[in-house]
């Protein structure tokens, strides 16, 4: 069985001393070791953005892709392969802006796939714009005078969208967050995480200080039951999606690939390409 | 032969029996489909072209018209030849406009069928009106018909036999037998596929190894992925509905990085959705599949209707400059064959392919050659299975530098196989890299790597002269009318040669030039406005001076007599 150290590869991440992404690669190299993958069986797919960088730093097929395109590609390559053990991954702008389309469809499709968002509520790799995420009135380089628009809430579209495991973390809290990310590897169905991921060099407000005073730890509410849909919603919006932990989890939907008729259990990828001549006279009699 | 009406009655398609039955007896069928991108209203009409030879082209005049209401003859009489007949339902006491030359049968059409028991029939009884009037046998008509409705149960079979009959033998009484100017010659029997472009795509999807299709809908390339939709299942793969081409080339491109042949389908506005992806694909050097089935544009433009306006968004399209591939089908063959070598190429050449038809190439039904599946093997190229083990911390060299550009490729899964793949320039293992030679290789290497490849036929050549009077050029579906004004300009003692460029991207150059070269004039050939197949000829070959254009745009394809027409009037 593979350790964390396997996960690790001699690429030097370019991020900014002190970017919470540092702590999310340790935690998905981590859940990798404890939940018993092998380099080899797990493929990380990430956008564009200082977070898509991700895919380069990890020990394992990784896939740097476009940006807001880490969950389509993540879906064919999960489609092609179902053994592998897919990641997709990226920031707050890659997931909830140009890639939201994808984002609201890939929860609702419900493929078994992992999806964690480094949210750090601003655009770090174009050097500090406004994102989906940054508070009204926030002030960035395109909002001079601060945001007119509104922040959107992700697990409260995740949820809406007909999520099946919604969580969040916050990179400081490497525990929480390697645990949520080996449940989520290990749910059969699609797992959102939204982790707050400081972006120390454009964004002086959304600081770990200050993630740290508001944040609301469900693993201090014994009595929450992630199986309530209502409930999660509910606490979602008391704490201002303010909360960290395991927020909702439905184990009794099927996933995708399993309800894709006659699709093998074993990887489309290993499947034979060809046909035999009785196979295409049969497609070839409707034409006749 | 043509069969018209509005969409609003259902009557949206000639009964398939018809065609099935005339296939069977081994005519050779060109189907037009005219209708509006509403779905209910707004007319419609179904072309269809019989003969004892083959045919790839709509005919300038009709011989017969099976009108469902007058506003269909009103609309189409006049393309009706001299002595030309038309069959309408007495329903609405049919009447020729003034100066039209035709004969009128009014047959009670609707009155029969609901006669028997549905309007429903009222094709039934048309189809057997025309099939009649052509002197076929009801025999094998009725087999058709036996075999569409059989799972209905025979009291279903005889009731739609019995209004074929009716049909018949109303117009026969009408029109005192059979019409002896329409007679079919009987045809060569042999077997022969009637399908539509984007039938044969799939099939070729299928038999190329195929298994997984992302896309979103469109006119005109939804039958691909609806083919697909029946078909896959039943060889482990499956196609999935996007939220858009993006994801739809994105998903693709992911499917075809984890070893799976996939496939997305469009028109002009997916594939503008898509050109970001093909630049990732020719970047990440992940073999894609596309189709673009072409209609008119730009925007939404004219999405029902015939055009060859891509081209330059194919070719040119997506920002940067990748290795990419753009095939241009000109039959139905061509639809099935082309689609699996593009597999091939795109998984020999780690490149993306585009697959370019036009709407009637895509859609109108025609008669096809047998199809053979063993005649294309499927070719994976350097794809690397059991790759030897690594040192520590050594990566695969995915982009490895080679003689001929292409580096071997390893699945995910592969136990020494690890490589990062971005789109971002990057080394030889796939790690970021900004280092200006590493940068200036990489490009070098992913650009020779189609440098004189070509497709089976990337031109097709059909040159009896040796120094012809015009060279014609196309491509897509207009081959068969370039050939039949070429029958008519021979008549007049014009000699010409024909070519159709089938590999549209990298351009063909070397082979198209002895017959530039050898011909007098040049003429090409295209659906759209600025001669964009033209402007590739010039530019990769020259001639510049000696190529003039037929152009048209209007939305319908080119007429042979246009064709006619245009050459003659050339200067
Ligand atoms: C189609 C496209 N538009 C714009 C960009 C430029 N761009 C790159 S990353 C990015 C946003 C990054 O923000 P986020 O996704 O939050 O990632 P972060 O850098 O904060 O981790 C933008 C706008 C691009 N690469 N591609
Ligand atoms: S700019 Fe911000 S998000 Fe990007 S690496 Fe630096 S700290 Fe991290
Ligand atoms: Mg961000």
């Amino acid at each position: 069985m593979a350790t964390f150290k396997e996960f690790r590869n001699n690429v030097k991440p370019n991020w900014c001393p002190g970017c919470g992404d540092f702590s999310v690669q340790a935690a998905i190299q981590r859940a990798a070791a404890n939940v018993g993958l092998e380099p080899e069986g797990l493929a990380v797919v990430s956008g564009i953005g200082c977070s898509g960088r991700i895919s380069g730093y990890i020990n394992a097929y990784g896939f740097h892709g476009i940006h807001g395109r880490a969950l389509p590609i993540a879906q064919g390559v999960k489609l092609a392969n179902r053994e592998l053990t897919v990641i997709a991954s990226g920031g707050d702008g890659d997931g909830f802006a140009i890639g939201m389309g994808h984002t609201v469809h890939a929860i609702r499709r419900n493929l078994d796939i992992t999806y964690i968002v480094m949210d750090n509520q601003i655009y770090g790799l174009t050097k500090g714009q406004t994102s989906p995420r940054s508070a009204a009135g926030f002030k960035t380089k395109s909002t001079p005078e601060g945001s007119i628009e509104t922040s959107l809430s992700p697990l409260e579209i995740a949820l809406s969208a007909g999520a099946t495991f919604v969580a969040q973390s916050f990179s400081s809290d490497l525990k929480q967050l390697t645990l949520l990310i080996e449940e989520a590897i290990k749910h059969k169905g699609f797992s959102f995480i939204n982790v707050f991921s400081p972006c120390v060099t454009f964004n002086k407000v959304n600081t770990y200080d200050w993630f740290k005073e508001n944040i609301v730890n469900l693993d201090q509410f014994p009595d929450y039951d992630p199986t309530n849909r209502v409930a999660a919603m509910n606490k979602i919006m008391e704490t201002n999606g303010m909360l960290t932990g395991l927020i909702y989890q439905d184990k009794t939907r099927k996933c995708y690939e399993d309800l894709i008729p006659g699709f093998a259990q074993e990887a489309l990828a290993k499947q034979s390409l060809d046909i035999t001549r009785e196979q295409f006279d049969n497609l070839l009699a409707e034409f006749k | 032969m043509e069969d018209r009406g509005s969409a609003r009655g259902g009557r949206r398609k000639y009964g398939p029996h018809f065609s099935t039955a005339l296939n069977r007896l081994g005519y050779y069928l060109y189907g037009y489909r005219h209708f509006s991108s509403r779905i209910k209203g707004g007319h419609t009409n179904n072309k269809i072209r019989i003969s004892t030879k083959p045919i790839r082209a709509i005919s300038d005049d009709l011989d017969i018209l099976v009108a469902f209401d007058q506003e269909s003859i009103d609309l189409n009489s006049h393309e009706l030849r001299p002595g030309g007949v038309v069959v309408a339902d007495a329903k609405f006491n049919p009447t020729l406009p003034d100066g039209v030359d035709a004969r009128l049968f009014a047959v009670p059409i609707t009155a029969i069928a609901e006669e028997l028991g549905t309007s429903l029939m009222k094709n039934m009884v048309a189809s057997g009106a025309s099939w009649a009037l052509l002197g076929l046998p009801l025999e094998v008509f009725n087999k058709a018909v036996e075999e569409e409705f059989g799972r209905k149960g025979p009291a279903i079979v005889e009731k739609n036999v019995e209004a074929v009959k009716r049909g018949a033998e109303y117009v026969l009484e009408l029109a005192g037998g059979p019409l002896e100017e329409f007679r079919l010659e009987p045809a060569d029997g042999r077997q022969k596929l009637f399908m539509i472009g984007n039938e044969a795509i799939g099939l070729g999807a299928i038999v190329a190894g195929c298994r997984i299709m992302s896309a979103y809908p469109i006119t005109p390339a939804s039958e691909i992925m609806e083919y697909l939709i029946k078909k896959l299942p039943k060889f482990g793969g499956t196609v999935i509905q996007t939220e858009d081409e993006i994801a739809a080339a994105t998903m693709a491109i992911g499917a075809g990085y984890a070893g799976v042949r996939a496939m997305t389908a469009s028109a002009g506005p997916g594939l503008s959705l898509m050109m970001e992806s093909i630049g990732l694909s020719g970047m990440t050097e992940t073999p894609l599949v596309i189709v673009d089935t072409q209609r008119g544009g730009p925007s939404t433009g004219l999405p029902t209707k015939q055009e060859q306006s891509d081209l330059n968004a194919m070719v040119y399209g997506t920002h940067g400059e990748i290795p990419k591939l753009v095939i241009a089908p000109a039959s139905i063959e061509d639809c099935f064959y082309d689609t699996i070598e593009a597999f091939n190429m795109a998984e020999k050449y780690q490149v993306p392919v585009i697959v370019m038809t036009d709407l009637q190439l895509s859609l109108g039904k025609q008669s096809c050659e047998m199809l053979d599946y063993e005649k294309i093997p499927i070719e994976r190229g350097k794809l690397v299975k059991d790759a030897p083990p690594l040192e520590p911390n050594e990566l695969f060299k995915r982009y490895e530098f080679t003689e001929d550009g292409v580096s071997p490729r390893v699945l995910p899964g592969e136990k020494y196989g690890l490589h990062h793949v971005t789109g971002v320039e990057h080394d030889e293992a796939g790690r970021p890299s900004e280092n200006a030679q590493n940068r200036q290789k990489m490009m070098d290497k992913r650009l020779k790597k189609l440098k004189g490849v070509y497709i089976r036929e990337a031109i097709r050549v059909d040159a009896p002269h040796e120094a012809p009077d015009l060279l014609m050029i196309g491509m897509g579906s207009t081959g068969g009318t370039i050939d039949e004004a070429r029958q008519r300009l021979a008549a007049d003692g014009v000699t010409s040669n024909h070519v159709t460029v089938r590999q549209i991207h990298p351009f063909p150059a070397d082979l198209l030039l002895p017959y530039l070269k050898s011909a007098k004039r040049i003429v090409v050939l295209e659906n759209n406005a600025t001669a964009q197949l033209a402007a590739q000829i010039k530019l990769h070959c020259g001639f510049a001076d000696n190529i003039r254009s037929i152009l048209k745009y209007d939305g319908t394809p080119f007429l042979p007599s246009e064709v006619y027409k245009a050459c003659k009037e050339l200067n």
